[in-house]
């Protein structure tokens, strides 16, 4: 009866953590506590892929389009319309700011919700490579939107964003991303999505509505990815459109694909050693006693990407953690029976 | 029939120019146990993707349980009450055994998104339910020492049992077999013969076998349902279907002449098209 709090208790724990870290961020260096910041966005936006990419096995690249529109929204909710919030609450005090704040980080969750809903619905009947373009498709398209929307600042970018994020903010958002999703696969309900991934004939045949599970995943995966967005834009105060480009939904991609499809934890730990690995980059880049092609190598995180994936499909291509060692033992095991009735034709439903 | 709980009536499937299935009548009642029978490339596990919505049918009309099941999709007949497994296996291979049953439980469930995220008492209440029914179940199929196996690893027949033990967790009214003895030794073929019988009697419902073992299906079925080239030539009990002259031509081609223009009589479109 204990051990079933355990993932409440997990999240109140990490919650009282980031208040009192948070307490003490004055003390830590601007830069830094940035780049912690980073690392708690990062772990939203990874998380939040896994659940469609890693749980659902529907490839999606389009992280940076859901989280383009959740940092536009949240940034011009919190610029432009929050006069009138401030004047109803009494001024710019504690708890004004924290609703404005959390208000637009809600309002741009939904707005990429409902874009992550109109994308899920189509793209359905596409699968794998299919689906990955079109997602990339999407969030090219999200940005050349913004581009040309002058009143987010077109090209330009969009400045002048209120510094809202906080430490607390941003890993209590990360806390409940990974309280939800692990409560949400470790339910009778939540395990449709991972028959989704493993067999869509067989998982209908049991009564599972798959197109429903999939716009579930999609809708809620985008649902925290405009909430990422949004604490993006709080700590940077300048965001571009150029920003949010297909890069980074692969940066996305590499985090839940290092970090083992499929396993929260591992998609954690992934966000958080490769943003901090993107970020030590920079300084590898300005050492001058490194050979010239190292540093040049250091400053392109495209080359870093390719050699990380590269090496990772090589020597693990079930990532680093995770569920997986299992998925290459069931297959192994399943070689051998395929022998045994060499007369059966190759799928289910033919035949 | 009144008692009828699955009815075909002139089920026709065509895949462009060929006929797959053409005008096949079925019944089944309550509690039948009814083999479906056929040389290869009869039109078995197409009469099966009928019935379970993979495919729609051309024309004629499908009713399970007095009610129309045309145009609906596999997910919400199988919450009807029709369950199935596959002529190769379909489990779920980065799941457990214990989660391949739990997942069957989906379809019945009463929490959803927002109870799985809220966790009141009656989430826990209803998973604690699910769990003891999904560990009774593999209990009584004598795979309860495996749960937490991948079923990927599970022997072969092992591996069919927890399929059927995944379709009876829909709690279906009828349960289709599709060829579950391939691939069994003789040994095997008996054990679950055995289990089909079982299930038949234990769960009250009503099972339909496709299957190419005659000794399993005569040994069995109460009656026998004989496709050929899409077309139903015989049914009856597997004694009359023994002797039947057509059943021994479809499968032995005792008369080639005949057998090769029945042949194209079928594979030709019918012109009484929807």
């Amino acid at each position: 009866m204990k051990h079933r709090h355990v993932k409440q208790l997990g999240l109140i724990a990490a919650i009282l953590l980031s208040a009192v870290a948070s307490a003490y961020s004055g003390a830590i260096n601007s830069y830094y506590l940035q780049v912690i910041i980073f690392v708690g966005i990062n772990i939203i936006l990874a998380v939040s892929l896994n659940l469609i990419n890693g749980y659902t096995g529907q490839f999606s690249l389009g992280h940076a389009g859901f989280m383009a529109i959740g940092a536009y929204v949240a940034a011009y909710l919190s610029t432009e319309q929050s006069a009138g919030i401030f004047n109803a609450l009494g001024g710019v005090g504690q708890f004004s700011i924290a609703t404005v704040f959390l208000g637009s980080l809600l309002f741009g969750g939904v707005a990429a919700a409902i874009a992550g809903l109109a994308v899920g619905i189509p793209s359905l009947r596409l699968k794998g490579d299919y689906l990955a373009i079109v997602t990339l498709g999407f969030g090219e398209i999200i940005r050349v939107i913004i581009q040309t929307t002058e009143a987010v600042g077109g090209a330009r970018g969009y400045s002048g964003i209120a510094n809202y994020t906080t430490l607390f903010w941003t890993y209590t958002i990360a806390a409940l991303t990974v309280y939800i999703v692990l409560s949400l696969i470790d339910s009778t309900y939540g395990r449709g999505f991972l028959t989704v991934r493993d067999d869509e004939i067989a998982a209908e045949a049991i009564g599972i509505n798959t197109t429903r599970y999939k716009v579930t995943a999609f809708t809620l995966g985008a649902f925290f990815a405009g909430i990422a967005g949004g604490l993006y834009a709080h700590t940077t105060t300048y965001i571009n459109p150029s920003g949010f480009d297909f890069q980074l939904s692969i940066q996305i991609v590499i985090m839940v694909i290092l970090g083992g499809m499929g396993s929260t934890w591992g998609v954690v730990l992934a966000a958080i050693v490769l943003t901090l690995l993107l970020e030590y980059l920079r300084f590898v880049a300005g050492y001058e006693w490194l050979p010239d092609l190292v540093r040049r190598i250091a400053a392109n995180r495209t080359i870093i990407f390719s050699l990380v994936l590269i090496g990772l499909m090589l020597l693990r291509p079930q990532g680093l953690f995770g569920a997986l060692p299992r998925m290459g033992a069931a297959k192994r095991v399943r070689e051998p029976r395929r022998k045994q009735k060499p007369n059966e034709p190759g799928t289910g439903v033919t035949g | 029939m009144s008692t009828s709980l699955l009815n075909l009536d002139k089920c026709t499937i065509r895949f462009g120019g060929l006929t797959a299935v053409s005008a096949v009548d079925m019944q089944i009642r309550s509690q039948d146990l009814l083999g479906l029978i056929g040389p290869n490339g009869a039109g078995k596990t197409t009469v099966f993707n009928i019935i379970t919505g993979v495919y729609q049918p051309t024309s004629g009309t499908i009713t399970f349980n007095g009610k129309p099941t045309a145009g609906l999709k596999p997910n919400v007949i199988a919450k009807r009450g029709i369950a199935r497994t596959f002529q190769n296996i379909r489990l779920f291979p980065t799941l457990s055994v214990y989660d391949n049953v739990r997942a069957a439980f989906n379809l019945r469930l009463r929490h959803r998104l927002a109870h799985a995220l809220t966790r009141f008492p009656s989430f826990y209440r209803e998973e604690n339910q699910i769990k003891a029914r999904v560990m009774e179940m593999l209990e009584i199929f004598g795979l309860a020492h495996e749960e937490h196996l991948l079923c990927g690893s599970l022997p072969y027949g092992d591996q069919r049992r927890l399929e059927i033990v995944r379709a009876l967790a829909t709690q279906p009214k009828l349960l289709l077999l599709d060829e579950p003895a391939a691939g069994m030794n003789p040994r095997e073929k008996e054990e679950l013969m055995e289990l089909i019988r079982f299930v038949k009697e234990k769960y009250q419902i009503a099972v339909l076998l496709v299957e190419h073992d005659m000794k399993v299906v005569m040994g069995i079925c109460q009656r026998v349902v004989v496709l050929d080239y899409g077309i139903k030539i015989a049914e009856g009990t597997p004694d009359e279907v023994q002797k039947n002259a057509k059943v021994i031509e479809a499968y032995l081609g005792e008369e080639p002449a005949k057998v090769s223009q029945e042949t194209s009589n079928a594979r030709r479109p019918t012109p009484d098209a929807p």
